[in-house]
């Protein structure tokens, strides 16, 4: 027998796959789903490649570059298509960008960033292992910066 | 221009700076800012760095408005930093600015439109101090460029250190950071200067690198980065430079022992009198480097 596809296909829109498991919902506050947008989601589904997944098909709607740099540190190698007519017509994988504007919060509690109306800016000095750099208070961030971030 | 970051900052810059400032000591360029008005924003206390610019300033024929602490200030009456900048940029030519905020000379001089210079921000940055350090450095040394330089105390929380180390890292300087456990650098700025291919080497024994170096620069050991008194007291004496322990090694020559001041006991008065140290013309260069600076970003040059 032929088991169904669990997760409907969407006749336009995006539809962001191979997302880490259980990471979805951060997702979805990412780019702030909200109560008028139609989406499937699928968590924990397998996946030939990653073991397990999770997946989110959002219709009519196509996410910007700051959407998609916005979820690039929770959806690392997540791959975004673009859907046409239920044909995905785009396909890109998410990569993280060279600067984080306005995405993440600066961990050092003595940043400017953290007490005057700044828009957090990041330069990105290595992707894997990730370091990333606060442009004010120059401290450098790995890995850790997505945990006190919460995502 | 601004001056923000040693790290901000290019080579080129520096080395203009250093002969700008050998020329506005010797006498050989005399520069005029008469009719300007800087303005000197000290959010946190200072004493030597605001005397230094305010000095340097009026020397070169300029005014200054100082405001000292924010105490009586509107800050104290809840303006926000970007506000009290923005209303002193209208009537300044040029700002400086201390802060314990981190990144905040930054955030001013994208705010504003006329020069910002950082005069400390919290634990990151203190540029004026490092280009005047490289200034003292170059003239007891008659160069910058490859010098064996070992930094001493306290590397975890002094800002003077973070802009001296991406300095010296400009001029290829072999490293030795001596500090307790507890108050070495910070992982990244090893992870930098393993990045720019600078030599480096980390020790808690002052006495083993002093025949090595051709400059020991020595910072203070704050009582209040330790967990109580008796951990203070078992690490301060041992971070201490004294007349014998000069005087017993072989030195350099042309050994050289500066101290950003204020100094508290991390070097012993007796040591004053003695050829190497010159960490009271460091503070006068201080002030020809910032004459330097200010006159630059003033266009006066």
């Amino acid at each position: 027998m032929i088991k169904e596809l669990k997760v409907d296909a969407i006749k336009c829109g995006t539809v962001i796959d191979h997302i880490p498991p259980g990471k979805v919902f951060k997702v979805i506050d990412l780019l702030g789903i909200g109560e008028n947008d139609q989406v499937m989601i699928g968590t924990n589904l397998s996946s030939p490649k990653h073991g397990r997944k999770d997946v989110i098909k959002i219709e009519n709607r196509y996410l910007s570059v700051e959407e998609i740099n916005s979820v690039s540190l929770v959806a690392r190698s997540a791959t975004i298509s673009i859907i046409e007519d239920f044909k995905p017509c785009k396909k890109t994988k998410i990569e993280i960008p060279d600067v984080l504007k306005g995405i993440l919060v600066c961990p050092n509690r003595h940043c400017v960033t953290n007490s005057e109306p700044v828009v957090t800016v990041f330069d990105v000095e290595a992707k894997d292992p990730l370091s990333i750099r606060c442009r004010y208070c120059e401290r450098v961030f790995g890995e850790e910066i997505g945990k006190a971030n919460s995502l | 221009m601004d001056i923000i970051s040693m790290r901000s900052l290019s080579k080129d810059n520096v080395t203009s700076l250093i002969e700008l400032t050998e020329k506005i000591e010797s006498g050989s360029i005399s520069l005029d800012i008469s009719g300007h008005l800087v303005a000197l924003l000290f959010f946190e206390p200072s004493t030597r760095t605001a005397f230094s610019f305010d000095s340097a300033i009026k020397r070169l024929g300029g005014q200054t408005i100082i405001m000292q602490e924010t105490k009586s200030s509107s800050v104290q009456k809840g303006e926000s930093f970007a506000d009290t900048i923005k209303t002193v940029s209208q009537y300044a030519d040029a700002i400086v600015i201390r802060s314990a905020i981190e990144g905040a000379a930054r955030f001013a001089s994208e705010i504003v439109d006329i020069p910002v210079i950082n005069a400390g921000d919290g634990a990151n940055q203190h540029p004026t101090q490092t280009l005047l350090d490289l200034y003292t450095i170059k003239k007891q040394q008659k160069t910058v460029e490859n010098r064996k330089v070992a930094i001493v105390g306290d590397l975890r929380y002094g800002r003077a250190v973070y802009s001296l180390v991406y300095g010296l890292a400009m001029f290829n300087a072999e490293l030795y950071l001596i500090s307790p456990e507890h108050l070495k650098i910070r992982a990244y700025v090893r992870h930098d200067l393993d990045t720019m291919g600078i030599k480096y080497h980390e020790s808690e024994d002052i006495s083993a690198v002093l025949d090595k170096v051709d400059v020991m620069y020595v910072t203070r050991i704050q009582r209040e980065r330790f967990a109580g008194q008796y951990e203070y007291e078992k690490v301060k004496d041992s971070y201490q430079i004294t007349r014998s322990m000069v005087e017993s090694a072989s030195l350099k020559n042309n050994f050289t022992l500066l101290h950003p001041l204020p100094r508290v006991n991390e070097i012993t008065t007796d040591v004053d009198s003695l050829p190497c140290a010159h960490y009271f013309a460091q503070a006068k260069n201080g002030m020809y480097m910032r004459q330097a600076i200010i006159a630059s970003l003033l266009g006066a040059v």
